[in-house]
Parts: structure tokens; sequence; C-alpha cells
């Protein structure tokens, strides 16, 4: 299983890469799928993504790794986006593919909560106002990553 | 040595990259820490709390105890809010 892993400032298509997991094999049973979305909360105008080229492929390519040693992946997708996205827009997908459900929807979980945490992004905000932010890191995420051990 | 910044550490250095050629003693990552904040005030506005600082040495994410060496790249950023 080679996973797919794409760090680029275009949107992805959800439909496309879910059908590339299954296309011309009949032994995948299942994908699951999350995209994390970017939400206008408090007036924000949009959402600056920084990363750093060749240490973030590296570390999503990992994590993918370490997926595809926890569960019986057929394969796996995580697209991540940079630079300015607007409210509404995708900001992340990812997509794990198995012959049974259980393993597609843990994996896709599992890949979310450590790519959280262990991938080199910084999002900023930009508001209406002119004005904007770094976004902090949150206790909840390192737990959550701590939770799958 | 190169040593690359990311995200408001960048913004406060005033740099994204820089080539820098720490004295001997300067052995771990913590170490280039405090040698670099005393380049300017930005840098030093940079590294005033080591406690938001996250480090990475040759892509690999580390500690402060992490040594560094002649030729090594050298990362200081936040920590992370990908996803």
């Amino acid at each position: 299983m080679t996973p797919t892993v794409r760090v680029q400032e275009a949107p992805f298509d959800l439909a496309a890469e879910t059908a590339a997991l299954s296309a011309g094999r009949v032994d995948v049973g299942g994908i699951a799928s999350f995209i994390g979305l970017c939400r206008a909360d408090d007036g924000l105008e949009a959402l600056v993504l920084e990363h750093y080229p060749g240490m973030t492929e590296r570390s999503i390519a990992r994590i993918a790794q370490e997926a595809a040693g926890r569960w019986p992946l057929t394969g796996c997708t995580v697209i991540h986006r940079h630079g300015r996205i607007l409210p509404g827009e995708g900001i992340v997908l990812v997509l794990a593919a198995s012959r049974h459900r259980t393993a597609a929807l843990e994996a896709c979980a599992f890949l979310i909560d450590w790519l959280k945490t262990g991938a080199p992004f910084w999002k900023r905000e930009e508001f209406a106002t002119g004005t904007d932010r770094w976004v902090e890191a949150r206790a909840e995420d390192e737990a959550r990553r701590e939770g799958w051990g | 040595m190169r040593v690359l910044y990311f995200a408001w550490l960048r913004q406060r250095a005033g740099t994204g990259e820089e080539s820098v050629s720490p004295p001997p003693e300067v052995r771990d990552v913590g170490a280039l820490m405090r040698w670099l904040a005393a380049r300017s005030p930005g840098h030093a506005s940079a590294f005033a709390d080591p406690a938001q600082v996250r480090a990475a040495v040759n892509q690999e994410f580390c500690g402060p105890d992490h040594p560094v060496k002649p030729g090594d790249e050298v990362a200081f950023f936040p920590p992370v809010t990908g996803g």
C-alpha cells in the first residue's frame, strides 16, 4: 500500500480522490473520509496556512505509514492545502480504504488526529477588520493524539 | 548551519532563513536558541518564551537537548496547528 500524500495550494476533489482508491480493483470494502473545512468564526475572512516544504510531506507520509502498520489498509490519501483558504473551502482531505469498515473508519480518525499534532503547518486567521492572529495549538488535540498510544 | 523560522517566529526574527556559524560551545538546540536570541531585538522577541518554541533538526522534530553541528538545517516554529 503506497499512500498518496499531497501538499498543495489548489482545492481538492473528494469524488475523484475517492474513486481513485477503488479504481480497477474489487477488494476494497469501504472508504472512510474526513474533510476539514474553513469556518467563518468571529468574522474570519480567510485562513492562511504556512508549512515547511519537504518536512511537511515527509511527516504526513510517515503518519500514513504508521496507519498502514496498525490497520489493514488497501489505500490511503492525505491532501493538505496551504496558502490562503476562504470560509467554506476544504483545508484537508483524509481518505482510508480497507476491506472492512472498522479499519477504514478507525484509520481515518487516527490519520487526522496525528496530522493535527505531527505535521508542520501553521494557521493564521485574517479578519474583516484588517487584523490577524496566529492560531494557538490546543491541548485537546494533543490529548487525542496521545489517546491512540 | 542553515536556520529556518516559521509562523510568528519568522515575523519576529524578521527573516525566514539565515546562514549562521555559531561558536563550537553551541552544541545543542537549546544553546543555539540562546545564541540566536542575542543576534537582534527581533530574535530576542522570537525566543522570549522558549516554552512556545518547537524545533526540528534536519527536518526531524526534536527537543532542546538534541545536538547541532555545522551543516545542519535547524528550524524553529510554534506548536503546529494544521488539519
